[in-house]
């Protein structure tokens, strides 16, 4: 039989702010074990949270990009459990009216465009970091309470997703949007973006949705496509042999790759929430929802669009550009001084991002800028020098944070366009390569791209390439 | 009429880490049922067409600007706790 895989994803982003969600205490990562910790999000008796202006108006700013309903009536409330590393006892959630409500995703994948819905986006506080202890036979865990009250977004999703394809580009693009917005720095290593995952299977055609589990202990995007790949065929497998797949929540186990039950008892899905007493209802205006729209750039999937429509891009390329927004920014500075965009992007795309990625920069700190970068184009363009010399000179630029002309006037890496000197260096080459002669006369092609190599290589590869194709070929038919 | 049975008072003591003894769980039985009791007469009342309520004054919008405060020294956050370990809040060993 075939069955047909249901995906729903529940992500959580910190939020960008200074400062936690209702009190004044850094939201930083890194800092020394609670340092960053007061009354408030320790939960001390007779402390009153207050909320951080900024870090409801990004919440609120990530709900529109994801097209939701915003509740302009919206409200807190407290979600109680016990967990060592929630200092209250109940954690400061949105229940009854969240921040907002069906929305949508719009993925790309295949070329083909899927709106993934969002079921509700709300705010919320993160709680304490545990540290487990590897000391062997160790009774205790530690907790460290920096992280404790950082604001906190949750975005729940419909199980739209009938792929993992579909999972892995939803989670890529909603990285995307919330990075294109600047709310979240969405650093799965250190945690301020976590997924977790809920899949079930169904007979394909069938419209009753299958028994779910939910998968938790997803600390990158591969563990969550590697978990739901496992999950796929362990319920499969179930389903086939004629068994059920229990409702349950799984964790992944990333060493031995593969889910296990979650041990838990029964009552801890009873959160009880009730309306947060200590937190006063937010109403939201018109006015306030659209000076905050008025904010919100241009979407990274609406703006590979417009690479493609607009600028003559590849699909392909335009998503490689608009996945970073600074690279985008970049890429778009670039074309406002040079009118070839397919140019820019070859540049852009291969040699700017392949020296990030080596030498680990962001490009922000790029030191090669737009107006340098087209400034070294614009001498490939006039053919003061040649491409292969003009890549070397890029690498030397962001060595040195020196400009184009300078290195190229330093090094004397002009491009070699004068036919008398390049005749002169081919008559060079051909008495050192008297084979090369031979074999090109007896119409092997070979000896001739050879040739070319050898003239480059005895000019530093700055001779005008295609100047020296038709000079040599000129000469060969000749002799 | 809410008669509260048992097993419910169990439950409710366990979410609320609360250990009962026998004779407890059959004297707040019998209170909290009456407590519920209270509550189903006020259900009474026909609230089909009354918003509910989120907030007990008209307060609404409060908010602080995102600027920092004073945190707490390190000596400071630990010392009122139960047990610590260098620079840590001790807790007892959570199993995931
Ligand atoms: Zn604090």
């Amino acid at each position: 039989m075939q069955y047909e895989t249901v995906i729903g994803l529940e992500t959580h982003a910190e939020l960008l702010t200074e400062t936690k969600l209702f009190c004044g205490c850094l939201n930083r990562f890194g800092a020394p074990p609670n340092t960053l910790v007061c009354p408030v999000c320790l939960g001390l008796p007779g402390v009153l949270p207050v909320m951080n202006k900024k870090g409801f108006e990004m919440a609120l700013k990530a709900t529109l990009a994801l097209h939701c309903r915003v509740n302009q009536f919206t409200t807190f409330d407290r979600k109680n459990y016990y967990y060592p590393d929630l200092p209250k006892n109940y954690q400061i959630s949105q229940n009854y009216l969240n921040l907002g409500v069906d929305g949508y995703l719009e993925i790309k994948y295949d070329g083909q465009e899927k709106r993934i819905r969002v079921h509700n986006v709300h705010l919320e506080e993160e709680a304490g970091k545990l540290i487990h202890t590897e000391e062997p036979g160790a009774d205790y865990s530690l907790v460290d309470f920096n992280r404790a009250g950082v604001p906190l977004l949750e975005i729940v999703t419909y199980p739209d997703m009938r792929s993992l394809e579909e999972a892995e580009a939803y989670m890529n693009t909603l990285r995307n949007v919330l990075l294109y917005t600047e709310v979240s720095d969405c650093k799965m290593q250190e945690g301020s973006l976590r997924f977790e995952a809920s899949i079930s299977l169904r007979p394909t055609g069938q419209e009753k949705l299958g028994n779910r589990v939910e998968i938790k202990n997803l600390n990158s995007m591969k563990a969550v496509l590697k978990a739901l790949e496992y999950e796929t065929g362990r319920q499969r497998e179930s389903l086939e042999g004629g068994g059920v797949v229990a409702m349950e929540t799984r964790l992944w186990d990333e060493l031995r790759e593969r889910t296990e039950r979650m041990r838990t008892k029964e009552e801890a899905h009873d959160y009880r929430y009730f309306p947060e007493p200590d937190l006063a209802p937010v109403v939201i205006k018109d006015q306030w929802l659209e000076e905050l729209s008025a904010t919100l750039p241009e979407l990274p999937l609406a703006r590979r669009n417009r690479f493609v429509t607009e600028l003559g891009l590849s699909d392909y390329d335009a998503g490689v550009l608009a996945e970073d927004k600074a690279v985008a920014d970049y890429f778009e500075r670039c074309v406002s001084h040079y009118e070839s965009p397919k140019v820019v992007c070859n540049w852009v795309t291969n040699d700017v991002l392949r020296e990030l990625k080596e030498r680990r920069l962001e490009i922000k700190d790029f030191p090669v800028g737009p107006e340098m970068l087209v400034e070294l184009i614009k001498l490939v363009e006039t053919g003061a020098v040649s491409m292969p010399v003009a890549r070397g000179v890029f690498v030397e630029m962001v060595d040195t944070k020196k400009k184009a002309p300078q290195l190229v006037q330093e090094r004397g890496l002009l491009q070699i366009s004068d036919s008398a000197e390049l005749e002169g260096i081919i008559q060079a080459i051909l008495t050192e390569n008297p084979n090369a002669l031979t074999d090109y006369k007896k119409g092997k092609k070979t000896a001739f791209t050879f040739l070319v190599g050898q003239i480059m290589r005895k000019t530093k590869g700055k001779a005008n390439p295609q100047m020296v194709n038709e000079l040599l070929k000129q000469k060969l038919e000749a002799s | 009429m809410a008669i509260l049975d048992k097993k419910t008072i169990e439950h409710v003591a366990l979410l609320a880490r609360l250990e009962l003894s026998e004779e407890e769980k059959e004297l707040f039985a019998s209170q909290l049922g009456n407590i519920l009791n209270y509550i189903e007469k006020l259900k009474e009342l026909d609230t089909s067409r009354v918003e509910p309520m989120a907030y007990a004054t008209a307060t609404k919008n409060v908010f602080r600007e995102d600027t920092p405060g004073p945190s707490l020294k390190l000596e400071e956050a630990l010392k009122n706790a139960p047990d610590k370990l260098q620079d840590f809040f001790k807790v007892l060993k959570v199993i995931e």
